[in-house]
């Protein structure tokens, strides 16, 4: 079995006026079939560059990636990820529903199957009833819902989410985090998700990956060992209080190294 | 009764109350209906007594006009009191409006209708001061015809204006503008994908765009004969450049984040270009639409003073001028301002109707 996601030694470094930029240096990183993987650390520590690079959004300056054993290239040409941004990009001009059916149109799904996968997406993210409301008529939440519904859409077996709930209050975030892993459970995807929380990235994950920045590298991975099956107070017990130190000390000895050099 | 409403209202009752008193030297059954109205707007300062509706100020300002308008003359030399009732009038229908706009401010915003009223009132009342002014004055119709006479014209000359409007609107102005639009369109497209015309075409645009139509007008007759099909040359050439600028601009409109959404469905160069990149544009090509619609007139009629056969708007400006016929230049003049307000409101709706998401449209939230 090949992995989703290979990394090996990749770097990838920003010309800029002032100088260069690295974004990412010498990651090394494997992610399975069915893994639920977390990106944790301070801003500019390169989560947003590295779901990019793997979306083939942005090109390595060095080492090899693969995704499903190709080039991201193909792999992007292949459909193979959907992806969240960190803000819904939801065209105004569309409805929700068409919004949705976006991905649909362009791969060339018929007309029955949009709207058959369109009602089933927005079903799964609660939307249903705001099928011809326009993206600016729903609140912000709603907007990101729409746009995991249209990442969905596709059925692709890869879902790249950066900061998907970042902007959203912590009631929404938690109802839609419990969403977010029935949806992973019952779909056996592969999913990277880019978040802040520490928290957040321990409720959700199989693996977390600590990153810490200038350069943007990867300072721990760590396995998480909670079951599949999470309820929200699973975040009181020993197990998670546990994983959630061991990422707390891994951001801190990012930190610190990053006092070092200020 | 905000600070301009008090004072509007107490020069309108006090001018009116003035105007009366010098009236009265006149015989009593000379220009009754002018006295009655400053009679009843000298008793219109009651109002600081006891509230008067808005509506008492319409009815004194409509009152006003007619008065003026059918007691024009009846004085012999226009005395001095008719000057003012004429000003006591435009203030009341000021003031009306004053009062109307602030009573629909809040129902305003959902209600295009009403927004047109107050535009309305504006318009009528600046006829009416304008028909009362230049032939209560005596103004030489050579200079300033009055509105009546610009009607009667207007009326007089119908098939005369009708086949110039044909000649300059309909085989001109409308094809010249379809031609030049729809190609500023496709080359901003093709321009668009291709680094090297970008950089060539567009600095060429500008400086087409700086040329005096005066300058490619006869040109244009040297190259495509006196009739229509030069003047809609024109039109095209003073088209087409605002309309690959605009567009060139607007098909960079969307943002990056949209722009890597599609790149991660793999969606191909058309798909990109028909789902979001023209949508987007959307607003920058509705604003060359509208620019380009007073253009296209201006274009047509200009150009026609570069020789044209015997009919068109511009040749019967032209013409008029040099034969004193001001009252049908002016008809033309007012046909003209029409036609090409009615061009543009059609193609403001147009425009609300397909980029009605655009904030500056729905008025709304980012
Ligand atoms: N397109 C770009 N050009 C230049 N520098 C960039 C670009 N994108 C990101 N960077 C830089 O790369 C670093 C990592 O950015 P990013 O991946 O967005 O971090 P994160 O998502 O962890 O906050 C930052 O220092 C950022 O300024
Ligand atoms: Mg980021």
């Amino acid at each position: 079995m090949t992995a989703v996601v290979s990394a090996q030694n990749l770097g990838l470094t920003f010309k800029t006026n002032d100088g260069d930029v690295v974004a990412l240096s010498d990651v090394n990183l494997t992610i399975d079939k069915g893994e639920f993987v977390s990106f944790i650390g301070p801003s500019g520590c390169g989560k947003t560059t590295f779901l990019r690079t793997i979306a083939d959004l942005e090109q390595p300056t060095s080492g090899t990636l693969t995704i499903n054993g190709q080039s991201p290239e193909n792999a992007r040409k292949d459909r193979a990820y959907g992806y969240v941004f960190q803000a819904p990009a939801l065209y105004p001009w569309r409805t929700i529903e068409k919004n949705i059916a976006l991905p649909l149109e362009i791969m060339g799904h018929s007309k029955s199957q949009q709207a058959e996968r369109v009602k089933r997406t927005m079903d799964l993210v609660n939307l249903s009833g705001f099928e011809k409301k326009y993206p600016w008529q729903l609140s912000g939440g709603m907007q990101q819902r729409a746009s995991i519904a249209r990442a969905l859409a596709f059925d692709a077996d890869l879902l790249l989410m950066d900061e998907p709930f970042g902007a959203l209050d912590e009631i929404v975030r938690d109802h839609l985090n419990s969403e977010l892993l029935k949806l992973w459970d019952r779909t056996k995807k592969t999913i990277c998700f880019v978040t802040h929380s520490i928290p957040e990235a321990v409720f959700l994950s199989t693996k977390i990956v600590v990153m810490s920045p200038r350069p943007g590298r990867v300072t721990d991975i760590i396995e998480s060992n909670l079951p599949r099956e999470r309820p929200l107070d699973i975040r009181e017990t020993p197990e998670f209080l546990a994983i959630a130190a061991r990422v707390r000390d891994g951001l801190r000895a990012g930190h610190s190294y990053d006092e070092d050099h200020i | 009764m905000s600070q301009l409403q008090f004072f509007l209202a107490l020069v309108a009752g006090g001018l009116s109350a003035a105007a009366f008193a010098l009236s009265v030297v006149t015989p009593f059954e000379q220009g009754l209906l002018l006295k009655a109205f400053l009679a009843l707007g000298f008793m219109s300062l009651i109002r600081f007594f006891l509230p008067l509706g808005l509506w008492a100020d319409a009815a004194l300002a409509l009152l006003g006009a007619v008065a003026l308008l059918t007691t024009i003359g009846a004085f012999g030399p226009t005395p001095a009191f008719f000057w003012m009732a004429l000003v006591g009038a435009w203030l009341f229908s000021w003031l009306f409006v004053e009062r109307l706009s602030k009573a629909l401010a809040p129902r305003l915003s959902d209600n295009a209708g009403l927004g047109l009223l107050i535009p309305m009132v504006f318009g009528m009342a600046l006829l009416v001061i304008w028909e009362v002014v230049t032939r209560g004055a005596n103004v030489p119709p050579v200079l300033l015809p009055a509105p009546s006479m610009i009607g009667a014209q207007l009326a007089n000359s119908a098939p005369i204006l009708w086949a110039d409007f044909v000649q300059t609107f309909i085989k001109s102005v409308l094809p010249g503008y379809a031609i030049g639009c729809l190609s500023g369109l496709v080359v901003a497209i093709l321009v668009d994908r291709s680094p090297f015309l970008k950089a060539g075409l567009l600095p060429i645009g500008n400086f087409m765009s700086a040329l005096p139509i005066i300058g490619i007008a006869p040109i244009m007759v040297m190259w495509f004969g006196f009739d229509w099909q030069s003047k809609a040359a024109v039109v095209v050439a003073m088209t087409f450049f605002p309309m690959l600028v605009n567009t060139v601009a607007g098909l960079n409109a969307s943002s990056a984040i949209e722009r890597d959404l599609m790149a991660t469905y793999a969606a191909d160069y058309w798909q990109t270009l028909m789902k979001l990149r023209l949508p987007a544009a959307g607003p920058f090509i509705f604003n060359a639409l509208k620019i380009n619609s007073t253009l296209a007139l201006i274009g047509a009629i200009v150009a026609e003073f570069f020789g044209t056969p015997i009919v068109g708007m511009g040749f019967r400006i032209s013409t008029g001028v040099g034969r004193l016929a001001i009252d049908l230049v002016w008809a033309e003049i007012a046909v003209a301002a029409v036609a090409g307000s009615a061009f543009y409101g059609v193609i403001a709706l147009i425009e609300r109707g397909v980029t009605f998401w655009h904030p500056s449209v729905r008025g709304g939230r980012a």
